[in-house]
């Protein structure tokens, strides 16, 4: 928001980028409040709440409320956790109706077993991903923000955090974390090829695993190809993964002009003959 | 802080575990909020109540009308319903501490706000 092109995380811990002013800014933009208030709506849409059930919600990385009063209007009741408190402290000036705490989520969420319905975030967990301290580990902060929201909702309930990765390698790592907590689940990616509004959904299900919901796109094409990357509890490497598909094959062949069109290359069209076996040259 | 986030609160530090619940709640600052009544969010919630938490902690609040325990078909009671929404939901408490009471340690309660920042040693590791 402040720097142009320069992630805020890199600056510094959150409790000092989010200091007064920065408060002050974030809750007066009206186009933050509106961009914060449409991931809030989508994230509540994949979280599959029971209809007209109220619910007692978690907020992680709540900051000045802006997702919680969303819930609070669908009826819902709510608990936030931020550790800026001078975002915290715009939040009560707005009179929010769901309780707040200060804590630091990498040290655990503060609360009994079975305690919540769902949980929810807007952009606060890749602040996760960078260490301030010496004495942070990001892996270890992750694994125990993981365990301790694995425990704290009730089981067979759901998490949606809504985050911005700077790379795959932290996506990698964040789902890894969630991976070993116990959690199973994907990334919902809504308008994967745009730049501006691509925004990454982390599902997570803390019972058996059961469907992802469909990502948002922009044209509504069946051929489309869905961007989700599912992961249960079995652990496979991310190389291994990508070696079901053999090179040279005719779907790697396939998948390659697909790409360079997204791209916007001029690629021939695909035909029968389009990576078919040729003769050997010997 | 309602008084139905103080009874899930546990105390989150290194080596408590599961004796770091229920939290002692002291308070200097109470106030009460009109709150809308849902009678199927408390009925829901119900269940979840730890009841010995609760009964303490309005106990120190001097709270009257105070539900010992669920009754029998307090779903469609709605005068229980009624008395556990005051209780859980509209009674707010601003200034004071908790306490964790397997390690001694004090949160405290500012404006409404529990800070439940830990120290490094604090932390699990």
């Amino acid at each position: 928001m402040a720097f142009r092109g320069k992630r805020p995380e890199h600056g510094g811990p959150p409790e000092l980028f989010y200091d007064k002013n920065e408060a002050r800014k974030y809750v007066r933009n009206s186009r933050m409040i509106d961009v914060q208030t449409k991931m809030a709506g989508r994230a509540l849409e994949l979280l599959y709440l029971p209809e007209g059930q109220p619910c007692y919600l978690l907020d992680i990385g709540c900051g000045s409320g802006l997702s919680g009063d969303y819930l609070s209007d669908e009826g819902h009741y709510w608990v936030g956790i931020d550790i800026s408190p001078a975002m915290l402290d715009a939040a009560l000036d707005r009179d929010t109706e769901g309780d707040l705490l200060l804590g630091d989520m990498g040290q655990g969420i503060p609360f009994k077993p079975g305690s919540f319905d769902g949980c929810v975030s807007i952009s606060a967990i890749q602040w996760l991903c960078n260490a301030n301290k010496k004495s942070d580990i990001p892996a270890k902060r992750l694994y125990c923000f993981f365990s301790s929201l694995y425990s704290v909702l009730v089981r067979g309930a759901r998490a949606v955090l809504q985050l911005y990765p700077e790379n795959s390698e932290q996506l990698e790592l964040i789902t890894t974390q969630a991976t070993k907590a116990g959690f199973t689940g994907g990334v919902v990616v809504d308008f994967p090829n745009s730049a501006k509004a691509k925004k990454f959904y982390l599902c997570l299900f803390s019972g058996p695993s059961t469907f992802l919901p469909k990502p948002l796109n922009e044209s509504n094409d069946d051929d489309e190809e869905v961007q989700e990357s599912e992961f249960t509890r079995e652990r496979v490497l991310y190389r291994m993964a990508r070696r079901g598909i053999v090179r040279k094959s005719r779907e790697w062949v396939l998948g390659k002009k697909a790409r360079r069109r997204r791209q916007g290359e001029d690629v021939r069209p695909d035909t029968r003959y389009t990576g078919r076996k040729r003769r050997p040259r010997f | 802080m309602k008084l139905l986030t103080h009874n899930l609160l546990s105390s989150h530090v290194r080596g408590v575990g599961p004796r770091g619940f229920p939290l002692r709640l002291q308070a200097t600052e109470v106030r009460i909020n009109p709150v809308e009544f849902n009678p199927d969010f408390v009925a829901r919630m119900i269940p979840k109540v730890e009841w010995a938490a609760l009964l303490e902690a309005a106990d120190t609040l001097h709270l009257v009308e105070v539900p010992k325990g669920p009754i029998e078909g307090y779903e469609h009671d709605e005068k229980f319903l009624r008395q556990m929404h005051h209780v859980l939901l509209e009674v707010d408490v601003l200034e004071g501490t908790l306490q964790c009471p397997e390690s001694g340690r004090l949160f405290p309660i500012s404006r409404g706000i529990p800070n439940m920042l830990l120290s490094d040693e604090e932390t699990e590791t």
